[in-house]
This record gives structure tokens, C-alpha cells and sequence, in this order.
């Protein structure tokens, strides 16, 4: 019972990576684009709503709900001003801006904020502190019911958006084909920007989730970022539900990898990215060393 | 008026030089071929008429106002439509989505899923499949009902008949003659002359990226067409000088 408690911590912990890792995974099926900032953008979304908080006494969830409008504009400025200027030098120049604007922003935070530590877990109320015991030893916390509906309910939104609305083709026909796309009257420019706003907006998702189950500063968007990417590549670069999957996978391992040894926990993670790196990517070179041997 | 006017457009890739000086002017409802080997800068005009390829010199007007600056997208809006050689379909998306996606851009024309349809029986059974499943000349079908969905008064056709059998080759010109018919103008781009002739009033024929001769289809005498596609003295003594 206490495996099968862990491999359900576990789904909802990978749901709280999955939202982290959805825009990620987005920016990088539509415009190829590997956001190093993703992380930090997560962040900057957790102080947005901090300061709601802060200063008004609403709840967080209320708070992102009023922080929205800015993370998607956002999004979209961050788009026509820097990434679409930055993609028309290839593909590495996009990887170095968005590393540049980690940097950025992560000086930003620690000169308005300073590196003390803040968390939002304590203003969210009981949302932190319910749970409920089901079968003795199964606990379901509310917060992690609730993140894996937000992931669920994030994902097959973005799903339904991209397979059954016109914008959606022209996000999927763009991904596939810019060129062919301007050709038949789409303006490449307003969907990369669009795919940004959403993808920063659910980045601000992942960065309340964070901030309510735990603790974060300025610094904490690379930790993130390298979540949110191992679960864009074990559920496989660019694929929606794939990366839903992917996260829960990761999260799923971690748990597991705890319940070995709580100091295994983050290192199972990263042995099951690479080994889904070895399966996908070096599977031809291992089948050659057999062959061999 | 014409509906599309090219004045001294000069084309490069780097260095090289695609289109040097062409100028040529199409009629609404007009029907123009344009023909010339392999390099001969026929596909780099049509992009630059779209948009797809920016000139280093010349103008491209539409019912007289200068477009040249702008891009692609809003080039659509105002009815000019490019099917792209090697008809470059969303692989990833149904027939249907390949063609909705298209739609709306400019409000108000003829050409719907259904009317395309009609041009285009055979996409009926395959509305739903993933374009990248469909056989060549099917893909080329889609391509040209992709561009048709966005209600074009300038229809450019690049190299249509390319890669495809000829049986397919000849069900896209019979629909091509349906869309002619609907008064939809078109300028395309063909290696196969005997076909160019028959669907075209008019032929531009071009040389290493200049215009070496242009007239009536039917007026043209054959041998006069092909000493100008491979630039041979007599055309370019009796011709319209290269």
C-alpha cells in the first residue's frame, strides 16, 4: 500500500511538472524554440501573483487569475520584441536570448525582492493543509487533486484548441510550415506571438503551483527549467499529450526513487531522462554494440 | 487597367542573379503561361509576386497600387494566392484542415470546402486523411483547393504538373480549366509546352532571367517558342530581343 501511496504522490507531483513543462513543449513544437528562461518566466509569474497577494489579501488562486492578462501580454511583447528578432538568426541565436533573458530576470527579482525566500503556501489556506486518508494508508492532499485537474483540464484545452479551431490550424500549419503558411494568408508573426502569450501564461501557472506547494526566490527558475525539460523529453520533444505523460512519468519516478532513499529522489528522475535518452536517441549505436559483441 | 503589373523586377540569390529586368503586366480573367528551362527564374518571379521572396529592385503592383513591400500574408488578403512548388501541404493536417486553414482570409468569394469539392471530386473519400497519405496528384489537388480557399482574383500556379503521372496531370488541368472557366485569373508556371499552349491565352517565355519573348498562344508558331527557350540566335534576332 505505502507503493502504491507513492506511485499516486507521484502522479500528482508529475502533474505539477507537466504544467511547468506545457509551454515549454509548446514554444518548442511551434517555433523550434528552446526557452532557457522558461524556468525564470515561471518564477516572475509566482512574485506577479505575490504582490497581488500582498497587497490586496486576495487568495493566490484569485491573484494569478487577475496576474493572466498581464503574463499573456507578456508573452506576446516578449515575442514581437525579442524571440521573433532573434529567430531570424537561426536556431542557436533564440537558445542564447533566452539565456540571456534568464539572466535578466532572475537579476531583476533578487534587486526588487532580494534572494529571501517566499512561499504562498500559508495565504492558500486550506488548499495547502486538506487531505483526506482513503483505504488507511492512500492520502489524496487537495492541492495535488487540484493541480492534476488544472494539468488535465490545461492540456486537453490546448488539445481541443490546436485539432478543433481555425487559430489552432494556423498554430499546427505554421509549426509545420511558416513559409507555405504566409503563403495562404496566416501571419506567422501574430501565431508565434500567440503561441508565447500561452505559453508564458501557463509558464505563470506552473509558477503559482510552485510557490503554493513550496518555497521559491529569485534563483529557483533553472531547477525548474531542468523538471520541465525532462519531462518534455521523456514524453517525447513536441508532443502535447507526450509531455502530460512525460511529466508524470518523472514525477511518478521520483516518488518511487524516495521510497527507496529520500536523497533518491531527484536523481531517479534524472536516471529515467537518461535512460529515455539512451532508448530514443542511441538505440541504433547500442543495437551495432550488440551485433558486435 | 491590369490586374498585375511587374515593373523591372530584378531577383538575387546572393550574387546570383535570378530575374534581371523583367517587366510584364496580366489582364484580369487573363490566362498567362510562363515558360523557360530549369534556372530560368520562372518559380523566383512568382515568389516575388507573392512576397515569398523579396526583390532587390522593381515593382510589383496589384490593380495599380505597389505592393512590393509587403509581406506574404497581407499580399493573400488583397487576392493573390501562390501554389508553392513541390506543393508544400501541412502533412500533419487532414485534407479538410489543410483546406479550412486557408479559408476567411479574405471574406466573400465563391470558394468554399464545398465548391473546391466540386473542381476536385476525387478529395471527397480522403477529406479526412492526413495530407501526407495522399497519392501526388491528389497532394497537387489539395494544394491548388488550399490556395483556391482563400478566394483569390490571381491565382499563381508553380509548376503544377511536376512529379505526377500523367494521368494525374491531366485530371489537374481539366479541374484547372473549371477554375479558368470561373474567371479566377491565373499565372502559371509550366515545363510541359504543349499543355502551357492549350490552357494559356497568353505565353511569357524566359531566358537566364530575362523576358525573350511574349504573345497570344494561339498566334505563337512553335518553333519561334522553342529557339527562345533555349536561346537560339534566330529568336533573339526575330524575337523580342534578349
Amino acid at each position: 500500500m505505502t507503493l502504491a501511496n507513492a506511485v499516486l504522490q507521484g502522479i500528482f507531483l508529475g502533474a505539477f511538472y507537466a504544467v511547468l513543462a506545457c509551454g515549454l513543449s509548446l514554444m518548442f513544437g511551434v517555433m523550434r524554440i528552446i526557452n532557457l528562461a522558461h524556468g525564470d518566466i515561471a518564477v516572475l509569474g509566482a512574485y506577479i501573483v505575490l504582490v497581488i497577494v500582498q497587497s490586496t489579501g486576495l487568495s493566490p488562486l484569485i491573484a494569478f487569475v487577475i496576474a493572466l492578462p498581464a503574463m499573456i501580454a507578456l508573452g506576446y511583447a516578449l515575442q514581437l520584441t525579442v524571440l521573433q528578432r532573434a529567430l531570424r538568426g537561426g536556431l542557436l541565436t533564440p537558445l542564447l536570448a533566452t539565456f540571456g533573458l534568464s539572466i535578466v530576470i532572475q537579476n531583476l527579482l533578487l534587486l526588487k525582492f532580494s534572494p529571501d525566500v517566499h512561499s504562498l503556501g500559508v495565504s492558500s489556506g486550506a488548499l495547502t493543509t486538506e487531505s483526506w486518508n482513503v483505504f488507511g494508508s492512500i492520502t489524496i492532499p487537495a492541492l495535488g487533486l487540484v493541480v492534476l485537474a488544472v494539468a488535465v483540464v490545461a492540456f486537453a484545452v490546448l488539445q481541443v484548441f490546436l485539432s478543433r479551431t481555425r487559430p489552432g490550424w494556423r498554430m499546427r500549419a505554421t509549426a509545420e510550415d511558416p513559409d507555405a503558411a504566409e503563403l495562404i494568408g496566416i501571419d506567422s508573426r501574430n501565431v508565434y506571438a500567440t503561441a508565447t502569450a500561452i505559453a508564458v501564461a501557463i509558464a505563470g501557472l506552473g509558477g503559482l503551483f510552485l510557490a503554493i506547494r513550496s518555497v521559491f526566490d529569485p534563483v529557483s527558475g533553472p531547477t525548474q527549467l531542468i523538471f520541465a525539460f525532462e519531462a518534455v523529453v521523456i514524453g517525447g520533444m513536441g508532443s502535447l499529450w507526450g509531455t502530460l505523460l512525460g511529466g508524470l512519468a518523472l514525477g511518478v519516478a521520483q516518488t518511487l526513487g524516495a521510497q527507496l532513499n529520500p536523497e533518491y529522489a531527484a536523481l531517479s528522475g534524472h536516471l529515467l531522462f537518461l535512460a529515455v535518452l539512451i532508448l530514443r536517441f542511441g538505440g541504433v549505436r547500442l543495437a551495432r554494440f550488440g551485433a558486435r559483441a | 487597367m491590369s490586374l498585375l503589373a511587374v515593373e523591372d523586377l530584378d531577383c538575387r540569390y546572393g550574387l546570383l542573379q535570378a530575374v534581371r529586368g523583367v517587366s510584364l503586366q496580366v489582364a484580369e480573367g487573363e490566362t498567362v503561361a510562363l515558360i523557360g528551362a530549369n534556372g530560368a527564374g520562372k518559380s523566383t518571379l512568382l515568389r516575388a509576386i507573392a512576397g515569398a521572396h523579396r526583390p532587390h529592385a522593381g515593382r510589383v503592383k496589384l490593380d495599380g497600387i505597389d505592393i512590393t513591400s509587403l509581406p506574404p500574408h497581407t499580399r493573400v488578403r488583397r487576392g493573390i494566392a501562390l501554389v508553392p512548388e513541390g506543393r508544400r501541404l501541412f502533412a500533419g493536417l487532414t485534407v479538410d484542415e489543410n483546406l479550412r486553414v486557408a479559408a476567411a482570409s479574405r471574406a466573400g468569394g465563391r470558394w468554399t470546402v464545398q465548391t473546391v469539392l466540386e473542381v476536385f471530386p476525387f478529395l471527397k473519400s480522403k477529406l479526412h486523411m492526413p495530407a501526407a497519405t495522399l497519392s501526388g496528384g491528389e497532394q497537387q489537388a489539395v494544394a491548388i483547393g488550399r490556395a483556391l480557399m482563400t478566394n483569390p482574383r490571381l491565382l499563381l500556379l508553380d509548376e503544377a504538373s511536376l512529379g505526377l503521372a500523367p494521368v494525374a496531370v491531366d485530371a489537374v488541368y481539366r479541374s484547372l480549366a473549371d477554375v479558368i472557366r470561373e474567371g479566377t485569373t491565373v499565372l502559371l508556371v509550366e515545363q510541359d509546352l504543349a499543355r502551357a499552349l492549350k490552357v494559356a491565352d497568353r505565353v511569357i517565355c524566359m531566358l537566364e532571367g530575362r523576358v525573350v519573348l511574349e504573345g497570344e498562344a494561339r498566334s505563337l508558331d512553335r518553333d519561334r517558342i522553342v529557339n527562345a527557350y533555349f536561346g537560339l540566335r534566330r529568336a533573339s534576332a526575330g524575337g523580342a530581343g534578349a
